[in-house]
């Protein structure tokens, strides 16, 4: 069984940029400022935690990066599934 | 031998297109792709119900954070030691891999542990409390669906690492069917980071 070879991860760091993170993401649900920052920030942290299990723990970093675009595709196609929703959201 | 003549003498080529050495690594991510196409077309249709409604309630106020931060601060060390246990059994360190794999088995126990009671709480006391039940708003039938479907591939998780470190322990897996494994799981954390912003946080 053959990998490339390239130097383990930092698990335990990443472990730590997911902590503070996190401890971020409810810090600024607490912060009185406009809720559109508030959601533009959450949205940034989830997708960059997100993104860090993707890369080093489930090491999409290091394989082929077809490979990534199959990972990628679903958020893809949700964008569009939400951008093709928007005409049909009005509150009745 | 090329994959043309590999497949002609009836030998499985050991090279998938996408990823080497492994065809089940690729067919778990081909599974994963599809499952985050369940949870997002869910969270999608949540978001658009919330947005569309006159007199969703702010979900903070209504759902409790702090048993829930616990419970993504739970996940995200189970996929810690999940990754840890792969690394371990890849330098063939058993002791250290099963130490690893139980712990990541034990923190999904928890967390559902923890679900349960959340949800039990929620059902009992706090929605008819603030007058929200699945029969008057779907504030009520979104959460559980979304959690609730979350759950499931919580609770599946435990069992398929279970069953992976029984095999190993027996000797009929090793590190590859562990890697997959580990790729479900970090993908059940990777939903629950998602569904703790958008349907706790926002």
């Amino acid at each position: 069984m053959a990998e490339t070879t390239h130097p383990e991860p930092n698990y335990i760091g990443v472990f730590w940029w997911l902590l503070i993170l996190t401890i971020l993401e409810i810090a600024v649900v607490y912060t009185p400022i406009a809720k559109m920052v508030i959601a533009v920030m959450l949205v940034t942290l989830a997708v960059t935690k997100a993104a860090l299990v993707a890369m080093y723990f489930m090491h999409l970093k290091f394989e082929r990066r077809t490979l990534a675009l199959v990972a990628l595709s679903p958020f893809v196609l949700c964008v569009f599934l939400i951008l093709m929703l928007t005409p049909d959201i009005f509150p009745h | 031998m090329s994959e043309a003549a590999a497949i002609h003498a009836g030998v499985e080529p050991q090279e998938s297109p996408l990823t080497p050495e492994s065809w089940g690594k690729l067919g778990m991510w081909l599974f994963l792709a599809g499952d985050a196409m369940s949870f997002g077309c869910l969270i999608v249709g949540y978001g658009i119900l919330r947005h569309a409604s006159a007199n969703w309630p702010v979900p903070k106020d209504v759902l409790g954070i702090n048993l829930t931060a616990f419970m993504t601060f739970l996940l995200i060390v189970s996929s810690v030691t999940m990754v840890l246990s792969l690394s371990a059994i890849q330098k063939h360190d058993m002791a250290r891999f099963k130490k690893f794999l139980g712990l990541t088995i034990l923190g999904g126990l928890i967390f559902l542990g923890c679900q349960a009671y959340e949800w039990t709480h929620l059902i009992t006391e706090r929605l008819p409390e603030v007058g929200l039940s699945f029969s008057t708003h779907l504030f009520a039938t979104t959460f559980f669906i979304l959690t609730g479907f979350h759950g499931m591939h919580v609770t599946g998780g435990v069992i398929y690492n279970s069953c992976v470190l029984a095999a190993v322990t027996r000797g009929r897996y090793e590190a590859k069917h562990v890697e997959i494994a580990g790729l479900y799981w970090h993908f059940v954390d990777l939903v629950w980071i998602l569904i703790f912003t958008f349907v706790y946080l926002l």
